[in-house]
């Protein structure tokens, strides 16, 4: 977990509107476990004037140029352009400078017993997934993912997690991709033929309450990474908090999602009152 | 930067006393957004600080407002987190261990729901000997007790500290509201009330609402806001509670940068808090601490406090 100042090496768009930012993080790319986040510092001038948490989608190591220096180390980050932060982030280049927090909060759990492990992404929720998806196969797990989205244009990535050897499935709600419809048929399915498996969630709210509900009916431990409203990502602002389970105006229980999450066991949160505006996820909306 | 410069002895003075509490530097940060200071400790070396200022401690634990609490704004947030904090049971079982590790005075800011619980917290807070003094929030925007009605009326105001400064032995620093008519009609009741100084101002009461939904951005419709676009209002504020008052004045209010602060010590103040600036960079108070140090060499200023009201008008 460290503050630093660095520089992009790439920004490019990979599907209308998501774009793929890698960044030079000498350091701290083995310390990056699946499932964090950092706070990206648009620019180093306002505005914007808060950070903006993001999902780790991928860290390595460039090839080493021929100029005798050890091999560079990035970290990449998967954003959809949706208000006027990351309308300018998908502006930046290669050399552009920015301010990076990480890594940040609490990670997925990767010892849960059983060899199926299913993960479900739901759009840019697919971003924590890949390392998660990365972990799992080295540790010789059976790994299927099931991404859903609006429209094809929603879908992206999965080629990536494909060359993993991760077993793919893919809806869409208009169907331009994949099976048609949502993506949580595909696991009320797939935990019927597999009833021993673990769920790993990110997505969009409806579709991780969906799932929830889902993966309780068949009880099968269920993980979720979820986003918040977000200005210091460290525990100290209070401001992205989620209700725990057994929250009630006599015993409240609320969890910071930068210090306690991102990743939640389903069992932590109180699913009965999530209680999200529309505009939960403003962290990445402006 | 400090520490780079090899002729020590050229090192201006940046020590300031507030309240009796003797400081490093007049950089702290303010109650909220440094939570108890274990938060920052990967990013900053806390005994580099002036002081540190604990979030805000109740008698009993405190749960918060409901979500969204933030809402950004240009140039500032908008929070109504609630004065969520661990309670002051926990905060000596669990917190005090950390900060009594550090050599910076440590402030713990409080409130209450009654005039009672303010003695009792305040009582409590007593028998903390590492506790190098408190500060009294009667400005919270938003909750109903505990802050505001406390904050906006003269009498009551008064009332709160003289409860506040019979249970307490320590220096007693009264953190006011700008959400008044005449903020030193409210400076001047704590100081006769016994305050030893004075820390202004809170956030500014504001509203922000998402267009599409018709609804408001935070959960409890209206908040606090912080940030640099409440700095001119802070500046002039605490020049007319200096003016007001014979105790110290601190600082508070949307301080970015050493410039920002050196803003407010020219006008007045003995000290400065910085509190937004923490969220979007965790080092901000170290780069304005060397930023005024550097501020005073450029300057040929060879004590800090010769800057303290050099207002030139």
């Amino acid at each position: 977990m460290k503050n630093f100042k660095t520089i992009i090496l790439s920004n490019q768009e990979i599907s209308p509107g998501y774009f793929r930012m890698r960044i030079l993080v000498p350091g701290i790319s083995q310390q990056v476990r699946p499932g964090q986040f950092l706070m990206f510092r648009v620019q180093l001038s306002l505005p914007p004037l808060l950070r903006r948490p993001f999902g780790i989608f991928q860290t390595g190591f460039l090839e080493p140029d021929c100029d005798g220096l050890p091999p560079k180390e990035f970290l990449e980050m998967v954003y959809k352009v949706v208000g006027s932060g990351t309308k300018m982030m998908s502006e930046l280049h290669g050399g552009d400078r920015v301010e990076i927090l990480g890594p940040l909060g609490r990670g997925f759990d990767t010892d849960v017993p059983g060899q199926e492990k299913i993960l479900i992404g739901g759009g840019i929720g697919l971003v924590p997934l890949y390392l998660l998806a990365d972990e799992l196969l080295q540790k010789n797990h059976h790994v299927r993912l099931l991404m859903g989205g609006r429209t094809r244009q929603d879908i992206i990535a999965v080629t990536e997690f494909e060359r993993l050897g991760v077993e793919t499935y893919v809806s869409t709600e208009d169907g331009s991709l994949g099976e048609e419809g949502l993506i949580t048929q595909v696991l009320e399915r797939k935990l019927t033929k597999f009833p021993d498996a673990a769920v790993y969630a990110c997505g969009p709210m409806p579709m991780l309450e969906a799932v929830q509900r889902i993966c309780a009916g068949h009880k099968v431990p269920l993980q979720v990474s979820l986003e918040a409203l977000m200005a210091c990502g460290v525990g100290a602002c209070l401001g992205c908090v989620v209700k725990g389970a057994g929250h009630s105006e006599a015993t409240p229980s609320y969890l910071c999602t930068c210090k306690a999450g991102p990743v939640f066991k389903a069992e932590q949160l109180d699913w009965q009152q999530m209680q999200q505006s529309d505009g939960y996820c403003e962290g990445c909306k402006s | 930067m400090s520490g780079t410069r090899t002729n020590t002895s050229l090192r201006p003075n940046l020590a300031v006393e507030v309240a009796g509490i003797a400081m490093k530097n007049p950089v702290m940060p303010a109650s909220g957004t440094f939570g108890y200071g274990e938060e920052y400790a990967p990013f900053l070396d806390l005994n580099n600080l002036g002081a540190i200022v604990t979030k805000g401690l109740s008698l009993k634990p405190k749960a918060g407002n409901p979500t969204p609490r933030i809402a950004e704004t240009t140039s500032g947030m908008l929070n109504a987190i609630g004065l969520q904090n661990v309670g002051i049971d926990v905060f000596i079982k669990h917190k005090m261990p950390f900060l009594r590790e550090t050599n910076t005075p440590v402030i713990a800011n409080f409130f209450g729901n009654t005039l009672d619980e303010y003695g009792e917290v305040a009582r409590r807070l007593s028998e903390i000997p590492e506790l190098a003094g408190v500060e009294l929030n009667i400005s919270c925007p938003n909750v109903k007790q505990g802050g505001i009605v406390f904050g906006t009326d003269p009498q009551a105001a008064h009332q709160v500290v003289r409860v506040v400064r019979e249970q307490l032995d320590k220096p007693l620093i009264v953190k006011l509201t700008p959400n008044v008519t005449d903020i030193t009609v409210i400076a001047r009741a704590v100081e006769e009330a016994g305050a030893d100084a004075i820390s202004c101002i809170n956030t500014l009461t504001g509203m922000s609402i998402d267009v599409r939904t018709r609804k408001p951005k935070i959960a409890n419709r209206t908040g606090g806001l912080s940030g640099p676009a409440i700095r001119p209002i802070a500046v002039r504020l605490v020049h007319q509670v200096v003016q007001a008052v014979k105790v110290p004045v601190v600082g508070v209010g949307g301080i970015m940068c050493a410039d920002d602060a050196l803003e407010f010590l020219i006008v007045g103040a003995s000290a400065v808090q910085v509190g937004t600036a923490n969220f979007i960079d965790p080092t901000a108070m170290q780069t304005i601490i060397d930023g005024l140090e550097n501020f005073c060499v450029a300057h040929n200023i060879s004590d800090i406090r010769q800057l303290i009201g050099s207002l030139e008008l």
